[in-house]
């Protein structure tokens, strides 16, 4: 399903802050893969994510989709294969357009955009009653600014956008590190259900290892642009968060210096 | 008074092709775009030009919104491709236009008298030159208020509008969002270079400098009429921005009218536009005052 291969991303190459980001990455996942993925402060995590994604060219290594080498795709052509969930609530929408705006906009996520008009009629009904399922009230509000919704409506409402059309791979970076702890909790139960109903190939980025433990199949741990640790099945589901810990210590060395590392 | 008040509003409607292209810009792609300095002129020039030569009004403003489109993708190019940062992309090309549009013309000033306008049409329909101009004004700003509300409801529209509010947002959705900004800047400029060509008609010349201030003319239109009239939804504020370059050329003449001397027309326009713009400094300054009370 994706296969990434030998990738490597050096940012400010040859200057004092020259920092060696991703280092010969490799991660094969199948299809209907959960990973989980945690990791120290500048681990790498968000920058595998972001390779993924395109947001910047890879120095070296591949990256595959399906049969799809993405490796020098540029950013919006992979989005015809990939979901993301930003951690910035304001990243996922457009604030100054209405709620049907925006789905309609993701309805149509990988197609070049044309002269039919950007919504039609019978899209809102359907739209109405994907929001219905949210159980945030949002129903009704199809013709509301998504800039008057809540951080939480809005992280709901980009998961929504990055999954109406099933993307080959769903990507969520800590897309509910912003929220308050409730909410987070509602934006995750989504989560579950949504890859759940879709069997969606999932990468999500975690700050908070009962989260990690919890969630998907496989979890993968980060340190100075490499996985260390990475375990699946009936392996992840016996380990507790001290062994996560312990796992981790003996892997890179060192102890875990997340400072927004959650343990609960 | 009315004799008075027609013109000017004619004047507001020819000028708001304008102020619909600065909207396009300044609130849709959120870019000042300086463009418009030289584009508008462009038209003029452009516009002047072929009628000079005899062709047909409807054409030679048409062939001048192509002209505008064309330095719009210039400005767009220089942005994207280049990384150019917007404001500085849009001096560059305003200050080349300078030289085409002398070029345009071969020499800084066209006369337009004794030739055929688009105003001379609706004269030859029978309607008196006060209100040929404010039919001419109210048909345009109707035709091309009407094309840009469909434009920008069609998906290709929505996508340069969601552009303009979250680029990252509509590239995840698959969006080339170089693609949505130079086609926003080819718009963008397209109308106000048929601005140009519309006024050069009625002011009965082009002129090589008569593109300065323009940014700022446009800007006090659209502020104005987002302030006065709102911006509940995408057409209100269409509509808003056609009203405020109504109100602003009703606000000039106005102030004209109580002796400000013309010289002086730019610095009021600055300090107007500089005061629009601080208003909402001033408004959540009160609203805080209010709440700390």
């Amino acid at each position: 399903m994706l296969r990434i291969e030998n990738v490597s991303k050096i940012f400010f190459p040859g200057s004092v802050n020259e920092k060696k980001a991703l280092d010969n990455i490799n991660l094969h996942m199948t299809p209907g893969d959960f990973v989980t993925v945690i990791g120290s402060n500048g681990a790498g995590k968000s920058t595998l994510l972001n390779s993924i994604a395109g947001v910047f060219s890879i120095d070296a290594g591949h990256i595959v989709i399906g049969d799809k080498d993405i490796s020098n795709m540029p950013e919006h052509k992979r989005a015809k294969y990939i979901g993301r969930v930003f951690q910035d609530p304001m990243l996922g929408t457009a604030a100054g357009m209405m709620i049907e705006e925006n789905l309609a906009i993701a309805a149509r996520r990988g197609k070049v955009p044309g002269f039919s008009w950007a919504i039609k009629e019978e899209e809102r009904e359907h739209f109405k009653g994907m929001l219905r399922e949210l159980d945030l009230g949002l129903e009704d509000r199809l013709t509301s600014r998504v800039g008057l919704l809540s951080g939480g409506q809005r992280q709901a409402l980009t998961l929504l956008m990055a999954t109406m059309q099933q993307p080959q791979l769903l990507l969520l970076d800590e897309h509910t590190a912003a929220l308050d702890p409730k909410t987070a909790e509602k934006v995750l139960g989504l989560t579950r259900n949504i890859i759940a109903r879709h069997h969606l190939t999932t990468i999500m980025i975690t700050h908070n290892m009962h989260d990690a433990l919890r969630f998907g199949n496989r979890l993968i741990m980060m340190n100075a642009g490499r996985i260390v640790v990475d375990v699946a099945g009936i392996e992840k589901d016996r380990l507790a968060i001290p062994d996560l810990l312990a796992l981790f210590e003996k892997a890179a060395g060192m102890a875990m210096d997340n400072d927004r590392l959650l343990l609960g | 008074m009315i004799d008075l008040l027609l013109p000017t509003v004619s004047q507001g409607l020819l000028w708001s092709l304008m102020a619909l292209g600065v909207y396009l810009t300044y609130r849709v792609l959120d870019i000042a775009d300086l463009t418009v300095e030289g584009t508008f002129p462009l038209g003029a020039a452009v516009a002047a030009e072929m009628l000079v030569k005899g062709f047909n009004p409807v054409t030679a403003i048409l062939v001048a919104g192509v002209a505008g489109s064309l330095a719009g993708v210039v400005t767009g190019l220089l942005h994207t491709k280049l990384k150019i940062p917007a404001l500085l992309a849009g001096i560059l090309t305003m200050i080349a236009l300078y030289s085409i549009n002398l070029r345009v013309m071969g020499k800084a000033n066209l006369s337009l008298l004794r030739v055929d306008t688009v105003f001379s049409f609706a004269k030859n329909i029978g309607f008196n030159s006060t209100m040929s101009v404010l039919v001419v004004g109210a048909a345009s700003t109707l035709i091309f208020g009407l094309l840009i509300y469909w434009f920008f409801g069609t998906e290709i529209g929505a996508a340069i509008r969601a552009t303009g509010f979250n680029p990252q947002m509509i590239r995840a959705q698959g969006v080339n969002t170089n693609l949505t900004i130079v086609l926003g800047l080819l718009l963008s400029n397209a109308l106000v270079a048929i601005s140009g060509a519309f006024i050069a008609q009625s002011n009965g010349f082009a002129d090589v400098g008569m593109g300065v201030g323009t940014i700022v003319i446009g800007l006090a239109s659209v502020i104005i009429g987002e302030v006065l009239f709102g911006t509940r939804s995408f057409k209100n504020s269409l509509i808003s921005v056609v009203l405020g370059s109504v109100t602003y050329r009703i606000v000039i003449a106005a102030v004209l009218q109580m002796g400000m001397p013309p010289n002086d027309l730019k610095l009021f326009t600055a300090v107007l536009v500089a005061l629009a713009l601080a208003l909402p400094l001033f408004k959540s300054r009160i609203n805080a005052r209010k709440a700390a009370e």
